[in-house]
């Protein structure tokens, strides 16, 4: 897929919680094609401590408005740099970037589970509705450290059956997503997954003792986003080092050196 | 429009402006975002006689103004390098000069003669900071022994032009700069990377999985400027400038400095098209100085 480097224009910056902003972007051109999994690299210019692009998944792609979202978790001064942008405000990026996850072809009866924790939440809603649109039927499996933490409820609940746990119990079950009855009750042909490194490899603990297919989306530290610096790698299996930012973000538990 | 064309020794370039090597993959990756054949030259990553996994993850820690990196000459090696990149980039036009580095004098030498068989790779920049396993893992660039003797054996070997780019990381560059020379280089990129560290407050752990890494991008402009210009007055090869270049005026900088051409490197990753903007601003530069050529830049310093 071709890559560009693109102006776009902040149409609103929702602050969603304290520590969440939703980016929504335009241009006056059409956008390209993105698909799920994928991610883009923000050049930030308004925070003096920021030197690198910040990669951010493709949480949305609102193809009506002419639309790119972003959703940003604020864990430095870049990304709180973000939270600043204005509407009207013009942001340079890279898109779109990495693999994507998998549709699957065919059988449309495969049911499909998508687990999200965190901010790692965000890429499942633009794949949650792929996957409708390719005519799947998907339920989610959002986890968070409260109800508060929980983003964008009416969007998934809008493209599937969604399932929540809270640390605190606050909603949906308490405990973590590995923990929710929803894991014991029914079978899943497939599972994708985004979220805390220890949330990944408990959910890929649960598909590999189940035998079913898990993608990961992966969000390790990067510098250039496009394969010339070789600085976000992660092991395969074979003990090589592949770059997250071009053989990923999205990868098959099968392929990684994770001991699950 | 100023005649940008210059010399490195037997090589002739359209323009100064190259492409750092381990920042700009092979080229084809920045495709998509400018045409990387309006380029003087790209520098390809670093490769070796045998392939190389790196060191592990993480290998990248952020600085206010560039980065630390500790990518450890991941490649898949100089074969692989024959077989399935050469052909994909040896028809573009401009020059592709490939880094080569080593961990042992006879390893050094394997690659570069490996890459004087390939036609279309006219030169090859030689990565002396790499550390030398037979002597305890000290960089051969950075003593004037352990670099001449890397020099002298490559380039009885190595016909063609031959770059050596030298470490920041020693009491005086331009010694090294005078062995390298003294032993037939034909000509000098500096710097490379400046060793730095970075550290995790909270956690209270070093950020890169080796401790210490290569800092490099604009924190690091004024001491590469300091270096190109020492060097200059210490040797007669022609120098290659780099080290934090972000924009034509860096660029210029460099050349009046002492440099004949100059690598844009770390700030590919903010901005995959500097180089063109560089380009572009370099000829207007001169333009605007009334030259007629970007060569009148090298050591123009008033």
């Amino acid at each position: 897929m071709k890559k560009y480097m693109l102006d776009l224009k902040v149409v609103e910056n929702q602050h969603l919680h304290s520590n969440y902003c939703l980016l929504k972007l335009t241009t006056d051109e059409s956008l390209p094609e993105m698909l799920p999994g994928q991610f883009v690299q923000v050049r930030v210019d308004n925070s003096p401590t920021t030197f690198l692009r910040r990669p951010i998944s493709i949480n949305y792609v609102d193809r009506e408005n002419n639309q790119l979202w972003l959703l940003v978790q604020l864990v430095g001064d870049g990304t709180r740099a973000m939270a600043a942008y204005k509407p009207g405000d013009i942001v340079n990026l890279l898109l779109p970037l990495g693999n994507t996850f998998t549709i699957p072809s065919g059988n449309t009866s495969e049911k499909l589970l998508l687990v999200g924790g965190g901010v790692g939440t965000a890429p499942m809603l633009f794949l949650g509705e792929s996957l409708k649109k390719a005519g799947f039927e998907v339920t989610f499996l959002l986890g968070a450290r409260s109800a508060a933490d929980l983003l964008q409820l009416d969007q998934f609940n809008a493209i599937g059956e969604v399932a929540v746990t809270t640390e605190d119990g606050s909603m949906g079950e308490k405990g973590y997503v590995t923990d929710h009855s929803l894991l014991k009750s029914n079978h899943f042909d497939r599972i994708y997954t985004c979220g805390p490194k220890p949330m990944m490899m408990a959910v890929a603990r649960y598909a590999s003792a189940q035998s079913i297919t898990c993608e990961v989306s992966l969000e390790n530290t990067m510098a250039c986003g496009i394969g010339a610096c070789l600085c976000c790698v992660e092991k395969t299996k074979e003990n090589h080092h592949v770059c997250v930012c071009t053989e990923g973000p999205v990868f098959n538990t099968n392929q990684l050196s994770w001991q699950i | 429009m100023a005649n940008l064309n210059i010399q490195i020794g037997g090589l002739s370039l359209k323009n100064p402006v190259m492409t750092a090597s381990g920042t700009f993959g092979y080229g084809t990756e920045y495709a998509d975002f400018m045409d990387i054949e309006r380029l003087g030259g790209i520098i390809v990553k670093g490769t070796t006689a045998e392939p190389r996994e790196g060191n592990n993850y993480p290998r990248m820690a952020e600085t206010p103004a560039g980065m630390l990196n500790a990518v450890g000459l991941q490649n898949k090696g100089a074969d692989y390098f024959i077989e399935q990149i050469y052909p994909i980039i040896k028809d573009l036009d401009t020059r592709m000069i490939v880094n080569v580095s080593g961990s042992s004098v006879d390893s050094y030498v394997e690659c570069a003669e490996k890459m004087a068989t390939l036609e279309q790779i006219p030169a090859i920049e030689l990565n002396i900071s790499c550390p030398n396993v037979k002597q305890g893992g000290m960089a051969f660039g950075v003593t004037c022994a352990g670099a001449a003797e890397v020099v002298k054996a490559v380039r009885k070997v190595y016909p063609k032009t031959l770059i050596v780019k030298l470490s920041p990381n020693v009491t005086d560059i331009t010694e090294i700069a005078r062995a390298v020379e003294a032993e037939g280089a034909d000509s000098v990129s500096l710097i490379n990377t400046l060793l730095g560290m970075a550290i995790d407050a909270e956690k209270r752990t070093p950020i890169l999985s080796t401790v210490t890494g290569g800092l490099s991008g604009p924190c690091v402009k004024p001491i590469a400027l300091r270096m190109v210009w020492q060097t200059y007055k210490a040797v007669k090869i022609p120098i290659i400038g780099l080290g934090g270049i972000s924009n034509a005026k860096d660029a210029i900088e460099f050349m009046l400095a002492g440099a004949t051409a100059i690598q844009i490197g770390t700030y590919n990753f903010i901005d995959p098209t500097v180089s063109i903007k560089v380009i572009e601003g370099i000829n207007a530069y001169c333009d605007r100085h009334g030259l007629q050529s970007a060569r009148e830049l090298t050591g123009a310093l008033r």
